[in-house]
């Protein structure tokens, strides 16, 4: 049995001599965070700004589902994804269950409606200034989404922060399609559950402590934007 | 009956006298009522081209509205703005730009805001970058041409405002108390810029509370008190000989409290 300190200082081994298997996991990790992310972006900003800057049937409809889904427990995304990725499931014949793509898929359904509401409120706030500006240069439709993007530059990147920080803390539903297979779909999160419950906290704290090492690097990012914004007078 | 049509299409029969050119633009009992209250209430004007009209007034009286009014942002909710004889429209707001009363820069560079104006005005290539730097100049701000817009002194952001509207090369340029919060150099600036355009033929229709600015630039003033026109005509007649008690006020530099001034509501009863 290892003591809490003889732990600490293994798992600190690990990080340090750059173990195989626990950078295998972290770069898994990585590349479904960061896709699943770049995906969510690609949905969630158009789709955020477009019920921030244009009046069309179902608006309404849009912003809550979207509110709506912002609190979805991301368990019940693992079981939906489950369903529709597992054989007798729609995407069945696809055969995408546990596999990195199945994981992508459930980080991307929760961190779409994250990047979408929070786009529409930064583009709200943006719009209100600009609009009657806009309005009056004659700005079209199109012209006018890009531009509240474009601005919103800075705000935007730490809305997509927040969605890489939700992605790669997320657990349950990454483990429900992913199945947390080792040298397959182990990630960061689903191995530190895993090996906690075998008793393997050397491995479990080391990518704990490099989670929260992400975590301290995402914030600091989120800092060094704000600051540089605000300097510049673009945030 | 050819030619009859022919001859009205080209000169309508008892439209305006003959010495007297069309106006450029036109309001029509203009009235703009929002939440049971009657903002503007039938103002009638006449704006010729190359004109500088000046609309003066106290705080609330309506003009930032009449402005967004004539310039096509908001609907009326009486009366038309017609534009060189027709309903205003796309084509119209077009020929037109407006410089508000709190610029509006976009969070990038000088040049950035000025290349977005010519852009989405279609003009692109070595027109555009002419043009750019033609403003630029005008400006004074060359120096500052990469900087973020929104870092520059009160007054720079003014001028780029007044540059950028007039880089769209507008048949009118509205401006909503352009010189409001600047010092003396920079209000003659922008003075010297307004002039300027004007000199090139632009019509400048421009909201001011400052007497001093009324003198140095209005050739037409139009007086207006809580929504209503209470005086116009050449800027000179209203400013030194004014008719109406609240342009007389302001000549004074008394504060009025006339009938006027009651709750708008009350007004709106008392019309209906
Ligand atoms: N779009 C609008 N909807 C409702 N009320 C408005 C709107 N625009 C202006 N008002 C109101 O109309 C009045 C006149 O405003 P404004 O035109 O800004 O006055 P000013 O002469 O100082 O520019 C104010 O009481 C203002 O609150
Ligand atoms: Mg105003």
């Amino acid at each position: 049995m290892h003591s809490f300190w003889e732990a600490f200082a293994g798992s600190f081994g690990l990080v340090l001599a750059l173990d195989p298997d626990l950078m295998e996991i972290i770069v898994l990790s990585m590349q479904v965070t960061l896709t699943a992310v770049f995906l969510a972006c690609l949905i969630g900003l158009p789709l955020g700004a477009a019920t921030a800057l244009y009046r069309f049937p179902g608006r309404t409809l849009v912003s809550v589902t979207l509110n709506a889904l912002m609190g979805l427990p991301p368990v019940v995304v693992g079981l939906f994804v489950y369903l529709l990725l597992s054989a007798s499931g729609p995407l069945g014949p696809l055969r995408l269950l546990y596999t990195p793509t199945a994981m992508i898929i459930a980080q991307m359904i929760i961190v779409t409606p994250i990047v979408a509401a929070l786009t529409r409120q930064v583009a709200e706030d943006l719009n209100r200034e600009y609009a009657e500006q806009f309005a009056s240069l004659g700005v079209g439709p199109i012209d006018r989404m890009v531009s509240i993007l474009w601005d919103a530059r800075y705000g935007l990147l730490t809305v997509a922060l927040a969605g890489f920080g939700r992605a790669v803390a997320e657990v349950g539903a990454v483990i429900i399609v992913g199945g947390n297979i080792n040298h397959v779909t182990r990630v960061m999160t689903t191995t530190i559950a895993l090996e906690t419950s075998k008793g393997n906290l050397q491995l479990a704290l080391a990518l704990g402590l490099v989670l929260l090492l992400i975590a301290f690097t995402v914030n600091a990012c989120v800092m060094a934007l704000r600051s540089t914004a605000a300097r510049s007078a673009y945030a | 009956m050819r030619e009859f049509a022919f001859d009205t299409a080209q000169e309508p029969f008892g439209q305006r006298h003959p010495d007297e050119p069309a106006p450029q633009l036109e309001a029509r009992n203009l009235s703009f009522s929002a939440g049971g209250l009657q903002l503007l209430d039938k103002v009638d004007l006449k704006i010729q081209p190359g004109s500088r009209t000046l609309i003066v007034g106290p705080n609330g009286a309506g003009k930032s509205l009449l402005l967004r009014l004539l310039h096509g942002l908001l609907k009326p909710s009486a009366g038309e703005v017609r534009w060189q004889g027709n309903a205003l429209d796309a084509n119209g707001k077009r020929a037109q730009a407006m410089v508000f009363q709190r610029p509006v820069l976009l969070r990038r560079s000088v040049f950035a805001n000025l290349k977005f104006a010519l852009s989405v005005r279609g003009t692109r290539g070595t027109a555009r970058q002419q043009k750019i730097e033609r403003a630029l100049a005008s400006a004074g701000l060359g120096h500052l041409a990469n900087r973020p817009a929104r870092v520059l002194s009160g007054g720079e952001q003014q001028r780029l405002a007044v540059v950028r509207a007039l880089a769209c090369d507008p048949e009118l340029l509205f401006l909503d108390e352009p010189t409001a919060n600047l010092d003396p150099a920079s209000t003659a600036a922008i003075e010297d810029l307004i002039l300027e355009a004007n000199g090139r033929g632009v019509t400048i229709v421009l909201v001011t509370h400052d007497q001093g600015q009324a003198r140095r630039l209005g050739e037409e003033l139009v007086f207006l008190q809580d929504g209503q026109v209470a005086e116009a005509g050449p800027a000179r007649q209203v400013l030194d000989t004014p008719q109406s008690e609240p342009a007389r006020a302001w000549h004074e530099g008394r504060i009025y409290l006339g009938p006027n001034t009651q709750p708008l509501r009350a007004r709106q009863e008392r019309a209906s």
